[in-house]
């Protein structure tokens, strides 16, 4: 039976062809059968990591505190150069200049993006503003989140900075951005679960070389990273804490 | 706890509960929280610093040599008072999370508000030290927790 390898599901969708290369690489590389199962929703795909139908997951950093410490993952590698960043932007339109200014009652565009979302609701707590004193709107996509505002039907919207990055530049143009985050150490992980333990030393080692492949170079572009660096056990723990203080 | 004041900038004898004391330079100046930013350490079990982020530096206005090593209660402002910091560690020593909103002393005697989230980092089920983070805290949880340190002093 093949391994099972996911993708959080915030991944761009201009990267879906990138992870299926990406799949075709490990398969080659490992020698191994892995199948590549993609999800639309973080809800279904942690009610299968639960049901134990993952082995290898690119997690979200909300959910590797559940991989690691209730399941049993462990952290082999993060993407190099790219972390997590969260955008409160409003339309360019509106009197609001400050998340400070931001009233109860506001609606909220949002995603069910689990990082992003947190970070985003730690950026409104200046303005004593909590889910009990806004509207939620939560949406598929940073695109639908943009149109919200852009149409008036969102007072405020929540992004991913890539996310907001890759909007076009008409789009950015029409919003203003009140607070961009800058972490520097939230970010996403690859994960092993217990059943990949046998090919976690292999995957490390093709995934720490793959960038000076042009193949895997390749596979990297579509995916949009430039490589990976090795995570420590204690480098995921020291992610995870951190996460868990920004969790009520 | 002695107070001299000269104008804006006066100078208090902090006396901190393990019965060690420092007298600093208190400036009734606050330097506003950085927005987007989250300043992280982390100490060994007995609270000396073993890490901090460049926000950590930046607001504390100390250099990252002077952090590393020094205990944590480097940051305790005056104004603070001690019970919050019983509870804080009554709390984590437990194993549980502690918040709460802090006003902390800089090195030039300026302050700075928080709201701090403080948790054990457990490994391996042994206690190896605290993760400490802040994020920016609103203007009325700063004017709640101004009046109820008021009254615990």
């Amino acid at each position: 039976m093949p391994l099972n390898l996911t993708v959080s599901p915030d991944f761009a969708p201009d990267h879906i062809s990138g992870w299926f290369y990406f799949n075709t690489y490990l398969q080659r590389k490992l020698g191994i059968p892995i199948h590549l199962e993609l999800y639309d929703s973080f809800a279904k795909q942690r009610e299968d990591i639960r049901n134990g139908k993952v082995d290898l997951i690119y997690a979200n950093p909300y959910d590797a505190s559940m991989l690691v410490r209730e399941m049993g993952f462990k952290a082999l590698t993060r993407p190099m150069q790219k972390t997590d960043e969260t955008v409160i932007a409003v339309s360019a339109q509106s009197s609001v200049n400050s998340v400070e200014e931001l009233q109860p009652g506001a609606i909220l565009a949002t995603t069910d993006d689990p990082d992003v979302h947190t970070m985003g609701m730690i950026m409104l707590e200046p303005a004593d503003l909590d889910e009990s004193n806004i509207q939620l709107k939560t949406l598929k996509n940073y695109v639908l989140v943009a149109k919200s505002l852009l149409k008036g039907e969102a007072d405020v919207g929540f992004f991913l900075k890539q996310g907001y990055d890759e909007l076009s530049t008409l789009i950015r143009s029409e919003m203003k951005v009140l607070v961009s985050s800058q972490i520097g150490v939230i970010h996403h992980v690859l994960l092993a679960g217990p059943a990949f333990a046998q090919y976690q030393e292999a995957l490390t080692s093709a995934l720490l070389t793959m960038s000076e492949d042009p193949k895997g170079r390749s596979v990297l572009q579509n995916m949009g990273l430039v490589g990976w660096e090795e995570m420590s056990e204690e480098d995921s723990e020291f992610m995870i804490d951190l996460i868990d203080t920004l969790i009520d | 706890m002695s107070e001299e004041k000269n104008d804006n900038l006066r100078e208090e004898l902090i006396r901190y509960y393990d019965g060690a004391e420092r007298v600093a330079k208190i400036v009734d100046e606050e330097v506003p929280y950085p927005d987007g930013k989250l300043i992280v350490s982390r100490t060994d079990v007995k609270g000396f610093i073993t890490h901090v982020n460049q926000a950590f530096v930046d607001m504390s206005g100390y250099t990252r040599e002077e952090l590393i090593g020094a205990n944590h209660n480097i940051l305790r402002h005056p104004d603070m008072p001690a019970i919050a910091f019983k509870g804080l560690w009554d709390t984590v020593e437990k194993g549980e999370k502690w918040q709460g909103f802090v006003k902390n002393l800089r090195k030039d005697g300026t302050y700075y508000w928080v709201k701090a989230t403080v948790i054990p980092n457990i490994r391996n089920g042994q206690l190896l030290g605290y993760t400490s983070v802040r994020r920016k805290p609103s203007r009325s949880k700063i004017r709640e927790s101004e009046a109820l340190y008021a009254t615990l002093m």
